[in-house]
């Protein structure tokens, strides 16, 4: 079966959520992943919507670039809410 | 357990001070309970054997179809028909989801099932033993899956988030499959006529000292267990697990009204927990080995299936290049 190509399997479990990782299946093609996602994956109700991907299409960070990528928002602390401090008169805010 | 004795292939557990810079951060991580990705740095050995481990418990479910599959069309009613299709395609299921998790780690399906058929791979030696009677159906799920849940809820928290993530999956479903075994057993003694009954106390008769072996050797003759439990690809000893599960089956046993071919098998108060007798070692190599009962036609049906769906897979492919050509032109 390693002529048949890897998918990767997002599931929207209900309506109003996003689509969520949740595997992977081999298939000839797009519909065969579409079929073969929704017999493993949805057996007992698990999503409304099923997207398959090709693998090979999916651009990912490496592990090494998690340092460069993801440091510098650390030292943001003013992009947060609680960072901002106002007095209890105030009210919720 | 579905995987036995897994092979590490480390004499010796280093320590962290005997670990180059990279191990040991790697051993840190896996200390302090961060899962390792399929992306991270790990060691050769880290990944080979759980290559191993992982691949053994997807053939383990793949090949646990087959003992099922003998009662489809003999299963006494509809609805226990349905139930026992639903079983089986949760262990399809079940295997996909592991192949899945191992071939992140860089392994491939197909040569992973080719080591299966030529004998190279290993599957838990409990489904070297046949199924007789309907009873073997009900037992199997209560005793079989049972001893697999006591194994797989504690493998939840492996250090490998990939196999973590397929066992978190794989927990969810399987208590269907002990409670749907159970109650066979439950129905059958509540409401069989004695022959029925028989059956019942037969099945566990036969699959009670095979189920027990699923958790492999005794602490003393696992060599393997020192690395695998530092890397946390196992999170138990096989005395502890099986322990637990014997404390947890007696009093489900004793509820059925039936007994274990066990003489030594009472409750020890002072240990809190039951004592059992001594486990047929010799047996348990002997059907890992491909001595048991049902070793040889196990496989052969495995390589009947994959040969004969062959012609299948060739014409999905065609089907889907024919397709791709036309969207093209």
């Amino acid at each position: 079966m390693s002529q048949w190509t890897l998918f990767e399997v997002f599931v929207r479990s209900k309506h109003g959520l996003n689509h969520k990782h949740v595997g992977s299946v081999h298939a000839a093609d797009d519909q065969m992943a579409i079929e073969n996602a929704r017999d493993l994956y949805t057996r007992r109700n698990e999503g409304v919507s099923i997207w398959v991907v090709p693998s090979a299409a999916i651009t990912a960070t490496a592990t090494d670039e998690k340092e460069p990528l993801f440091d510098p928002s650390e030292d943001k602390v003013y992009r947060h809410a609680s960072f901002y401090e106002l007095p209890d008169e105030v009210g919720h805010m | 357990m579905y995987a036995q004795m897994v092979d590490t292939g480390v004499k010796q557990v280093k320590s962290l001070d005997e670990m180059d810079a990279e191990e040991r951060a790697f051993q840190q991580k896996i200390d302090a309970e961060v899962k390792i990705e399929a992306k991270n740095w790990m060691p050769e050995g880290y990944r080979k054997t759980l290559i191993r481990q992982i691949s053994q418990h997807a053939h383990s479910e793949v090949v646990g179809m087959l003992p099922e599959g003998n009662w489809v069309t003999r299963a006494p009613t509809f609805k226990r028909k349905l139930q026992l299709m639903a079983k089986i395609q949760d262990e399809a299921g079940h295997g996909l989801y592991l192949y899945s998790a191992m071939e992140t780690l860089g392994a491939d399906r197909d040569e992973e099932i080719d080591k299966l058929h030529s004998g190279k791979a290993k599957y838990s030696s409990i489904f070297n033993y046949p199924t007789l009677n309907w009873a073997d159906m009900g037992a199997v799920g209560w005793l079989v899956d049972g001893a697999a849940i006591v194994n797989q809820v504690v493998l939840q928290r492996t250090s490998y988030g990939p196999y973590s993530r397929a066992m978190i999956r794989i927990c969810k479903e399987e208590s269907f499959h002990q409670r749907q075994g159970y109650e066979i057993l439950l129905h059958m003694m509540q409401h069989g006529n004695e022959a029925q009954k028989e059956m019942v106390q037969d099945a566990i008769n036969r699959l009670w000292w095979p189920s027990l072996m699923m958790f492999g050797p005794s602490d003393a003759d696992s060599p393997n267990s020192a690395q695998s439990m530092a890397w946390k690809i196992k999170r138990h000893t096989n005395d502890e697990l099986r322990q637990r599960f014997i404390d947890q089956t007696v009093p489900q046993l004793e509820f059925l009204g039936c007994t274990a071919p066990d003489p030594d098998l009472k409750w020890n108060e002072e240990r809190g927990h039951y004592d059992f007798g001594v486990i047929n070692w010799q047996e348990f190599y002997d059907v890992l080995k491909g001595y048991g009962p049902c070793n040889r036609e196990r496989i052969e049906t495995r390589r009947q299936a994959i040969d004969n769906g062959a012609w299948v897979r060739e014409a999905a492919v065609a089907h889907a290049n024919k397709k791709k050509q036309r969207s093209v032109a």
